[in-house]
């Protein structure tokens, strides 16, 4: 009995401190052109609600470095709704939108949020909506006004409702480690473990649904690929030949893996049909390395990492196989290719005097930029939107995640304490 | 000379020893802890999967059985067993970026494919591994090409490929914490495993 509370209590002490930890995102450096914004502190009506909706809209603006929030001591009233506002006194804080909304309890378990941003000099609404959501919808429900008001004031699309995939690697106490695959907010929140390993797991992949995982697992005790469904938790292994399986990258469409395999005695890239099964080779280039494969947004095309001259360079091949064409020239290291969803811009790791950056190159002019700085920075994975850029990174021997804008103007850093974070993936925008 | 190389073949051995002791335990641990892979869904329900393990706990298998027998048995034992045999030497290092064999090594080498050459039955497991630097996909790459190519060496030398298995681990089983030139070259290699042993 004691022995088997002890064991119970030793399972609760390895699981719950890491369920419940969330990345914490810092902003290490932003834009001067932020857009100030108001945002009044929603009201409730004599009840407090579950989730700080007004903060968490807060944050997620502020952290997307394009909009700086007015201090909440600076607001001159605390409107609720269009009837409470006198854009009059509003015009003089000289901040263009103002964010307004409230929150009131249905019953215990459902709450009617309203939010409504207006444009200040204008006197006029931009956006407003009414929702009735569960207790436990309601931050992801913040994230989603986020997402409005970035894009009304922006044009673009917010990007604050999407999840991040990484992997998580804790040592445990008889020295060996603990892998594990997980999913949170765009705000590091909420992580979930959707898979945990005594061996290693990486190159988390989502397909354009959002509903599935690719990720290579040495669970068999080599690199094998696996996909997984995020709601039911339900996966199938997907390549597990001979030799090397890794590098999974989904096409455009969600129906096709691109792979690297290397049961023809060499890793070559693969496009495996999914329902068929059907398995088609890409490259033949028996003395290279081809890896790391990723679908340009045509569905037509892939890049790769490939060693082919000399050392590893970014290449540009057709699905369908054929003649590759290189792609990067500057530096003598160049890998793991990420395109963003316009197929403008490349990232990926540059190597630069034995250090390796994170770096972006717009295709049509062939010019680079090197956004990061601590020499140790890998796996890059755009923002369904195109803005920024996750990858990871190590600070005191230790692995964490940061962010960084394509111009290299904005930096975050999604901090942890206790365990490496890696393998960063962004997920698509949710349908 | 000769004495010089000895004393690194024992110090290889201590040095394999300690890696062994580490191995060991964290495979006996892992079995005991049941389900070594486990998949939650959207509710945070735990559910096991039965995945199994077996391969992956053939590393360093192979060297364990050294260190019992280096106590004990090495006279008139198995070749494999005895200390001061080139075959004690089971890790081969490799220079950046590279999957060329070093000249340091080709001795062991040769003694190992001499060794698979008159045991036809006998395979061993080669794993590949490489630094922490650079793209973790292409180093998985790199660790392959790294055991393909020790294969390559045994083989020309009288082994033959129905002796071999090949794994690559790229940078995600470094023998050495560590940052620095010092770590990464220890962590730049391939181990060689007898299966079975």
């Amino acid at each position: 009995m004691t022995k088997r509370w002890l064991a119970s209590f030793w399972l609760l002490a390895l699981l719950l401190p890491w369920q419940a930890q969330a990345l914490i995102i810092e902003i290490t450096g932003g834009s001067e052109a932020a857009l100030p914004i108001a945002i009044v502190p929603f009201g409730s009506e004599g009840f407090s609600a579950p989730e700080d909706i007004s903060a968490v809209i807060q944050n997620d603006l502020s952290r997307s470095g394009r909009f700086s929030p007015l201090p909440e001591s600076d607001l001159i009233s605390s409107p609720h709704e269009k009837s409470e506002i006198n854009f009059k006194d509003w015009r003089l804080l000289r901040s263009e939108g103002l964010l307004v909304g409230k929150v009131s309890s249905v019953d215990g378990e459902t709450y009617q949020v309203q939010f409504q941003l207006f444009d200040v000099y204008k006197g006029q609404q931009l956006v407003g909506k009414r929702y009735q959501v569960p207790a436990s919808g309601l931050r992801r429900l913040a994230h989603q006004i986020s997402d409005q008001v970035y894009q009304a004031l922006t044009g673009e699309i917010g990007v604050f409702s999407t999840r991040l995939a990484f992997v998580s690697v804790r040592d445990n106490s008889d020295g060996s480690k603990r892998y594990t695959l997980q999913v949170s907010d765009s705000d590091g929140a909420n992580p979930r473990t959707v898979l945990q390993s005594k061996q290693p797991i990486l190159s988390p992949n989502w397909a354009s649904d959002g509903e599935r995982l690719a990720y290579v697992s040495f669970e068999n005790g080599k690199a094998e690929v696996f996909v997984q469904e995020m709601r039911s938790g339900r996966r199938n292994s997907v390549a597990a030949f001979k030799g090397l399986n890794s590098a999974p990258a989904w096409s455009p469409d969600g129906k096709k893996l691109a792979l690297t395999l290397s049961k023809a005695g060499n890793p070559e890239i693969y496009v495996l049909e999914l329902a068929s099964g059907k398995l088609s080779r890409v490259t033949h280039n028996s003395q290279a390395i081809d890896t790391e494969a990723v679908w340009m947004p045509n569905s037509r095309e892939l890049l790769f990492t490939s060693d082919r001259g000399g050392r590893p360079q970014i290449y540009k091949v057709s699905a369908d196989g054929g003649r590759a064409k290189r792609v990067t020239f500057e530096g003598r290291y160049n890998a793991s290719p990420d395109i963003s969803s316009d197929g403008r811009t490349l990232a990926m790791v540059h190597g630069l005097n034995g250090q390796f950056y994170i770096a972006v190159q717009d295709l049509d002019s062939g010019a680079v930029l090197v956004l990061t700085e601590t020499g140790r920075d890998e796996s890059p994975s755009f923002a369904p939107n195109g803005r920024m850029i996750l990858y990871a990174t190590e600070k005191n021997s230790h692995g964490e995640l940061a962010a960084v804008s394509v111009d290299g103007r904005i930096h975050q850093r999604l901090g942890e304490s206790d365990r490496d974070v890696r393998e960063p993936a962004w997920s698509p925008i949710r349908k | 000379m000769k004495l010089l190389k000895l004393t690194a073949g024992l110090l290889t051995l201590i040095w394999l020893t300690g890696c062994t002791t580490l191995g060991g335990n964290k495979e006996s641990d892992a079995g005991a802890a049941g389900s070594d892979v486990v998949v939650e869904d959207r509710n945070a329900d735990t559910s096991g999967i039965d995945g199994e393990n077996a391969s992956g706990s053939d590393i360093d298998g192979g060297a364990e059985t050294l260190v019992i027998a280096g106590e004990e048995q090495f006279q008139g034992g198995d070749v494999l067993d005895d200390p001061n045999s080139p075959l004690s030497n089971r890790v081969v290092y490799f220079e950046y970026d590279s999957s060329t064999v070093r000249e340091e090594d080709l001795t062991t080498l040769e003694a190992h494919a001499a060794y698979l050459g008159e045991n036809p039955s006998v395979t061993i497991r080669l794993v590949g591994h490489t630094d922490e630097r650079g793209s973790r996909e292409y180093n998985l790459a790199l660790g392959e090409r790294r055991a393909l190519s020790i294969r390559q060496t045994l083989m020309l030398q009288g082994a033959s490929v129905k002796q071999f298995q090949v794994t690559s681990f790229g940078e995600e089983r470094t023998d050495v914490e560590g940052h620095d030139e010092a770590a990464w070259q220890q962590n730049r290699r391939v181990e060689l495993n007898y299966v079975g042993r």
